[in-house]
């Protein structure tokens, strides 16, 4: 079998993928990259709407565009890349003390091992499907993710079909409604189980408002009906969280989109012995983006699920420029706890340390104007940032300069918790 | 076209049937009305072989189960379909349930059942630890096992065709006429086939034939079992499939660790009117996971990846109805073919083989018959160094197309190449889509590779065949 050593190696050459890998190679370190597809830049590729790079560039760009820039980076540095390539198998080397090993199968290069000290986890996210929701009733055609109705429309330039219903009003759907009906199909109505929108509010506006789509806030699918292709659904409202039956009401549509969430995509990690956060289901990671195993870090929607494409590039630099000290042995530095104090849903990473500045994303789980971002250490308040407004769907962000620590940094043990007030 | 034999019903039993008769100089042609073969029952139930013990041996469809049972490890070596004799329990968590259990084991005793056991808590505690720790004691049948369905009619199918076979798709029977001394059977799109011997092996619809040719008159009662699939990371994985004591008709819920790593619960058991009606209801989900929560408590609803019904064709008399027909010339009805027809499907081979001799068809076993099939690899199943050497010789082996279930390029190439061209046949062959995404990521690669080995276009292109179309229109129009 044919080996391939390099210093790391950086699987999924999406945003997170090439921002990281750039970030490591920049360094002197041979850095490769493993890609399924035959092109660098994963889902962002199909993203063909913009709004991507208002914090990266300073501009606007399509999702093609946004990867265009990465990839021609990639191109003109160093990094190896596999395109084409999968990695089926990651493990700890039973020759060498601290190496890592990755199968990789490709119809381009056969099958191949990569050996690389460190290892970059940035595989993304997948959505979540009809199953996951137990949506009841038949199971005709006409049914998929919208994401896989984006990659239709938006790559191989087929339309799925033409009366449309979305469940879930994540960003993808959003975008979905807008872009069908750019496409001439009519999108009859989005339907929502929570009593907010599960998209950011730009896209709201952006995609349905504009095009007087239909949203129903706490509005469930209580039946799919149709025998070979999907004919119409039964919506229920919801009254207090029962569905209320009495006023539900039949939508005919021939196509039936999802967007209702996306999870981190963690197969091989769990399979590499990597341990999850339950809550997310990406890795928990220490302050430098550290798995539980030595050597392999994780950044962008493989860790956790970001709103911006921006925040990726910036979270997968950081994970980068800690793999390179962790090559140079220069990692270091004492890990403490953070904690998701009231109304945080999660906070990653969920380690902080006291050698450098700290930056923190976490998601609300509540929906507030006029909110507080709290961080304390016991009694003492560390750092409050107010929010005009805060919701599931907006992710926060939080940096904690060095200096911010200090008035803790002698106590032994000290936990973060940061909390929304 | 003149036939000898025509089957009508690719299903496990048509299947089982057809490659059976494939052993003899006879000219046999299998039909079905839908897109693929196993698109019925076949499709939709939960993959068991069962053990032997349910039903008292006085019923037919005992008598099968238990020979259909002893037959299922020859029929591998030959054929390769995914099955494993994992064992069966009955858990029982009170002494009455126990007293059934007993009631159970003596009637598994007297039908033969090889190695059924009766177990104390700790025994069945040992063998099967993900029990809830308030079983008090259950039954263990080492020889019940599990089958992926689909696959296993597949190979069935293959091998019959392989053996000079015919098989007809999208054939949906309407008419039947006895002319000198053959039936012509028309389809409802004008095609016609003749045969002197006709077997009605049409499950659900076995009552509608049945009426087509003017044989017996009765009536196939659809019950309604709703599954639930878990992913493969579930904690709640068993080692044996999981019965709880029955009650009434159905044999109950059970928890299925399904051959290819995933698992499920279910059926449920409900009768309905309509026979397409597959539908599934949040009220059977919340009935099935809180009944086999008390079984293994660590089965949870969140790893529901997806759901399924299937319909059991069942007679009023539980039993199955196998035999020549008193009513019309050369008919064998194969109907009521319920659970355990899965297990009992190779026993059915042979038992309807023997009905034709009844009727004077003469058979004479071929001299060249080859009971085995080419056996496709699966990536899934190989270690690396296999795979190094298989990708060499075939580099869509390299290409991951299921990143879920592991599926190469080269394994629905083959699944295409033999005839499985919409996407549920594919995803059945070669479980493409069968996983966590089901399909979020793989769909459109699969559509791609259907087009360019048939030749379908975009629009042709289907979920299962008739109007199940995928794709409506091209963006900017069809230039």
């Amino acid at each position: 079998m044919k080996e391939y050593i390099f210093d790391c190696v950086v699987i999924g050459g999406g945003a997170a993928g090439m921002a990281a890998a750039l970030e490591v190679e920049k360094s002197g370190f041979d850095t490769a990259i493993v890609e399924r597809e035959e092109h660098l830049g994963g889902i962002l590729l199909q993203c063909i709407h913009n709004g991507f790079g208002l914090h990266e560039f300073k501009e606007e760009l399509t999702g093609p565009e946004y990867a265009e820039r990465f990839a021609e980076r990639v191109q003109a540095s160093s990094v190896k890349v596999f395109l084409e390539s999968t990695v089926m198998e990651l493990s700890e080397s039973g020759e060498a003390a601290g190496m890592h090993e990755l199968h990789c199968y490709s119809s381009v290069y056969g099958v191949f091992l990569l050996k690389a000290r460190s290892v970059i986890l940035s595989m993304g996210c997948r959505e979540r499907n009809r199953g996951n929701i137990g949506i009841p009733g038949s199971r005709p055609s006409g049914i998929m993710t919208a994401g896989l109705a984006q990659r239709l429309v938006n790559i191989d330039g087929y339309i799925p079909g033409e009366q449309i219903v979305i469940i879930g009003s994540g960003d993808i759907g959003l975008i979905m409604a807008r872009r069908m009906t750019w496409a001439g199909c009519k999108v009859h109505a989005v339907i929502e189980i929570q009593p907010y929108p599960s998209g950011i509010t730009r896209n709201i506006v952006q995609c349905l408002e504009d095009f007087d789509i239909p949203l129903y806030l706490s509005h469930v699918v209580s039946e799919i009906r149709g025998k070979d292709r999907i004919e119409s659904i039964r919506v229920t409202p919801l009254k207090n969280g029962i569905q209320d039956e009495e006023n539900s009401f039949e939508i005919k549509c021939d196509t039936l989109l999802l967007s209702v969430g996306l999870v981190p995509e963690n197969e091989l990690s769990r399979k590499a012995g990597i341990e999850l956060s339950p809550q997310i289901n990406g890795p928990l990671v220490d302050s430098f983006l550290m798995t539980n195993k030595k050597g392999i870090f994780a950044c962008g929607n493989v860790l956790h699920v970001h709103d911006l494409v921006d925040y990726v590039s910036r979270e997968s630099r950081s994970a980068g420029s800690n793999v390179v000290k962790y090559l140079n042995s220069t990692l270091t530095g004492v890990q403490n706890k953070v904690k998701a104090g009231a109304n945080v849903r999660y906070v990653v990473p969920q380690k902080f340390n006291f050698q450098g500045d700290n930056q923190f994303y976490m998601r609300s789980m509540i929906v507030k104007n006029g909110a507080k971002v709290e961080v304390r250490a016991g009694n003492i308040i560390i750092k409050t940032v107010n929010h005009n407004h805060v919701q599931p769907s907006e992710m926060i962000s939080i940096s904690i300069k060095k200096e911010e620590l200090e008035k803790i940094s002698g106590i032994p043990d000290q936990q973060l918790e940061i909390s929304i007030i | 076209m003149k036939y000898d034999i025509a089957i009508i019903g690719a299903g496990v039993s048509g299947a089982s049937i057809a490659r059976k008769l494939s052993q003899y100089n006879l000219k046999t042609i299998l039909i079905e009305k839908e897109a693929d073969v196993s698109f019925g029952t076949s499709k939709a139930n939960s993959g068991i072989v069962h053990a032997g013990f349910h039903t008292s041996w006085k019923y037919l469809k005992s008598r099968l189960e238990i020979q259909g049972n002893l037959m299922f490890d020859g029929l591998q070596r030959e054929l390769g379909f995914p099955f494993r004799r994992c064992g069966i329990i009955v858990a029982a968590f009170s002494e009455e349930e126990l007293k059934h259990v007993q009631e159970l084991y003596r009637q598994g005793v007297e039908n033969g059942v090889i190695g059924i056991e009766i177990c104390s808590r700790e025994r069945i505690l040992d063998i099967e630890p993900k029990l809830n720790p308030d079983v008090i004691g259950g039954l263990h049948a080492p020889n019940g096992g599990i089958i992926e369905p689909y696959r296993f009619v597949f190979s069935l199918v293959e091998s019959a065709l392989k053996n000079g076979v015919e098989l007809f798709l999208n054939f949906k029977v309407e008419k039947a006429v006895r002319s000198r001394g053959t039936w012509m059977i028309s389809s409802d799109d004008g095609q016609i086939v003749e045969a002197d011997y006709v077997i009605n092996a049409a499950g659900l619809y076995a009552d509608s034939i049945s009426a087509i040719f003017n044989a017996e008159l009765f009536k196939i009662i659809p019950r309604k079992g709703e599954e639930y699939l878990l992913d493969r990371m579930s904690p709640a994985y068993p080692n044996k499939v999981i019965f709880p004591v029955p009650s009434g008709k159905s044999k109950g819920t059970l928890i299925i660790p399904t051959v290819e790593g995933t698992m499920m619960v279910g059926p449920t058991a409900e009768e309905v009117e309509d026979k397409e009606d597959t539908s599934t209801s949040t009220e059977q989900l919340n009935r099935i996971f809180d009944f086999s929560r008390r079984i293994i408590p660590s089965i949870s609803e969140r790893d529901i990846i997806t759901s399924f019904a299937g319909l059991r064709p069942a007679l009023e008399s539980g039993d199955f109805y196998i035999d020549v027909s008193q009513k019309a010339e050369n008919f064998i009805q194969v109907a009521g073919i319920q659970s355990p027809g899965l297990t009992a499907a190779p026993a059915i081979g042979d038992y309807v083989k023997d009905l034709l001799k009844k009727l004077d068809c003469s058979l004479i076993e071929k001299k060249n018959w080859d009971p085995f099939i080419d056996k496709v690899p699966r990536m899934r199943n190989l270690s690396h160094y296999e795979s190094e050497k298989i990708v060499k010789e075939n580099p869509q082996y390299g290409n991951i197309i299921c990143r879920c279930e592991k599926v190469s390029e080269a394994e629905i190439v083959e699944a295409v190449k033999r005839g499985h061209s919409t996407l549920d046949g594919v995803k059945f062959f070669t479980r493409t889509g069968m996983g966590r995404c089901q399909g979020g990521f793989c769909t459109y690669k699969t559509i791609k590779i259907i087009m360019r080995e048939t030749g379908l276009s975009y629009n042709q292109v289907t979920k299962r065949g008739r109007n199940s179309k995928v794709l409506m229109r091209k963006l900017g129009g069809d230039s």
